[in-house]
């Protein structure tokens, strides 16, 4: 059990880590955040979250090692397919309208979900009309992400999961197998702009069609969350579509009035007209 | 020994895990939650991660308290049952629920230890913790943090589960207040019957 003790000291090193570095953990859920902390505390061999703090604000390799352990999060390649299923069916036939198209990606990490969108997209022939933008706040993830290249071992269950999305292709037509790796096409990427967004402290940049934001919600607070849904109600056009994790929901927010449930049980909605 | 009596008004809340043979001692453990139960009830059982679970479909018709699956930032309701989702972590969050899609501990996604031991951190001694039937060991850190934190321990008697290893290893991390028959969980629990949630 974490005493008193380990709650003050986390508080003051996520003030530290704000302060110096500006990045705003204050508003992340605090039982994830306690865990990851905890398993952080014993890889840099510290035996209170004061000798974290210590480091982290001392030490100049420390943070990005931290913030790696803070907010890498690894996806599976088309993770929950039926999601992907519900895209092609009930929001690229509406894509189609647009002659110009701009997804959002928000919270990318590692980039398995960006790729997963591009392929899709190309599959539908939607691609050599969109942009998308992969965002997160860790830039060693955005460069793995931009690199494009995963373990080869990880391929089996990405085939399998890309084949239950309703695939039109073969995932092995778009990578190239390498020294136990598979390289992603780097045509996909001509589509993609990597860049760092803080969904806690940034606000939107453009106008999109469709934000895909999956499984990241889950690490904020209510309050948080009910930011990140206000910048997506602002970025998206008028009945732009919104996809969140299996779990995740927007019942409790305060933009629940501003979308309408699409598809419920994949978690997409769509951005309703203004009254 | 502890009385029920005392059990009722202490524990507002019970963590259950449970890997290979999950679903029937379940099936007998959760139908003996008394109507009136004031404690909230949460569940670990180890579930293939790729197909949605038909856990609340299966319970609900059997159960006398109220049955579902967790979803993200719910409150916590006492009185009721709640299943973490195939895929994700369960964590007990102060009042709300929160779920994680972080890695797998001990192979496992929901994982035992992971909702032991954050519910630890809210209910400290007010917890109950049961490990049942199961085929690795999830389940016995998480144990071992309730027994710490002065919580109610329960495991089932391994020789009578249908896969020995998780009770066995939740025995090996320490001793248990009560090392029980499946039918002798079900009895303590048929005794939490009380003023329902308060």
């Amino acid at each position: 059990m974490h005493d008193k003790d380990f709650e003050i000291e986390l508080r003051l090193l996520i003030d530290a880590v704000y302060l110096k570095y500006h990045y705003d953990f204050r508003a992340y859920a605090g039982a994830s955040l306690k865990r990851r902390m905890s398993a952080a505390m014993i890889r840099f061999g510290c035996r209170t979250l004061s000798q974290l703090q210590d480091k982290v604000l001392h030490e100049p390799d420390t943070f990005p090692a931290l913030l790696d352990f803070l907010t890498v999060q690894v996806s599976d390649m088309f993770r929950d397919p039926a999601y992907f299923r519900s895209l092609r069916e009930h929001v690229v036939p509406l894509l189609r309208t647009y002659p110009s198209l701009k997804v959002w990606v928000a919270g990318c990490s590692t980039g398995e979900e960006v790729y997963s969108l591009a392929i899709l997209l190309r599959e539908e022939n939607l691609l050599p009309r969109t942009l998308i933008y992969a965002t997160d706040i860790n830039g060693h993830a955005l460069l793995k992400a931009e690199a494009g290249v995963y373990e080869l071992e990880r391929i089996a269950g990405f085939t399998d999961n890309h084949r239950r999305s309703g695939a039109r292709s073969s995932l092995s037509d778009y990578y190239t197998a390498k020294y136990g790796r598979a390289v992603f096409d780097k045509s996909l990427r001509k589509h993609i702009v990597f860049s760092d967004h803080s969904l806690a402290t940034d606000s939107v940049f453009a106008e999109v069609q469709l934000v895909s934001c999956r499984n990241v919600l889950i690490y904020f607070n209510r309050e948080l969350q009910d930011r990140a849904f206000g910048l997506f109600r602002e970025t998206l056009c008028h009945k732009g579509f919104l996809g969140i994790g299996a779990k995740e929901s927007l019942r409790f927010s305060a933009h629940a009035d501003a979308f309408d449930e699409l598809v419920r049980e994949d978690r997409i909605y769509q951005k309703r007209a203004p009254r | 020994m502890i009385d029920t009596t005392t059990l009722r008004e202490r524990i507002d809340a019970i963590v259950i895990g449970a890997s290979a043979g999950g679903v029937e001692a379940l099936s007998i453990v959760l139908p003996a939650l008394p109507a009136r139960l004031r404690a909230a009830v949460f569940v670990v059982l180890h579930l293939p991660r790729e197909r949605p679970s038909l856990l609340v479909d299966i319970f609900a018709a059997k159960c006398r308290v109220p049955v579902a699956e967790a979803g993200d930032k719910e409150p916590v309701v006492p009185g009721t049952v709640t299943f973490a989702p195939p895929d994700y972590h369960l964590l007990v969050d102060g009042p709300l629920l929160s779920l994680s899609a972080d890695e797998l501990v001990n192979f496992s996604r929901p994982s035992i230890d992971v909702l032991f031991e954050s519910a630890v951190d809210v209910y400290a001694a007010r917890l109950m913790g049961i490990i049942l039937t199961g085929g690795n060991d999830d389940g016995a850190a998480g144990l071992d943090a309730i027994r710490r934190a002065g919580g109610i321990t329960v495991v089932q008697q391994p020789e009578t589960a249908q896969t020995s290893l998780m009770p066995e290893s939740a025995l090996q991390r320490g001793a248990a207040d009560f090392v029980l028959t499946i039918d002798g969980i079900a009895a303590l629990l048929r005794g939490l019957d009380g003023e329902g949630p308060t």
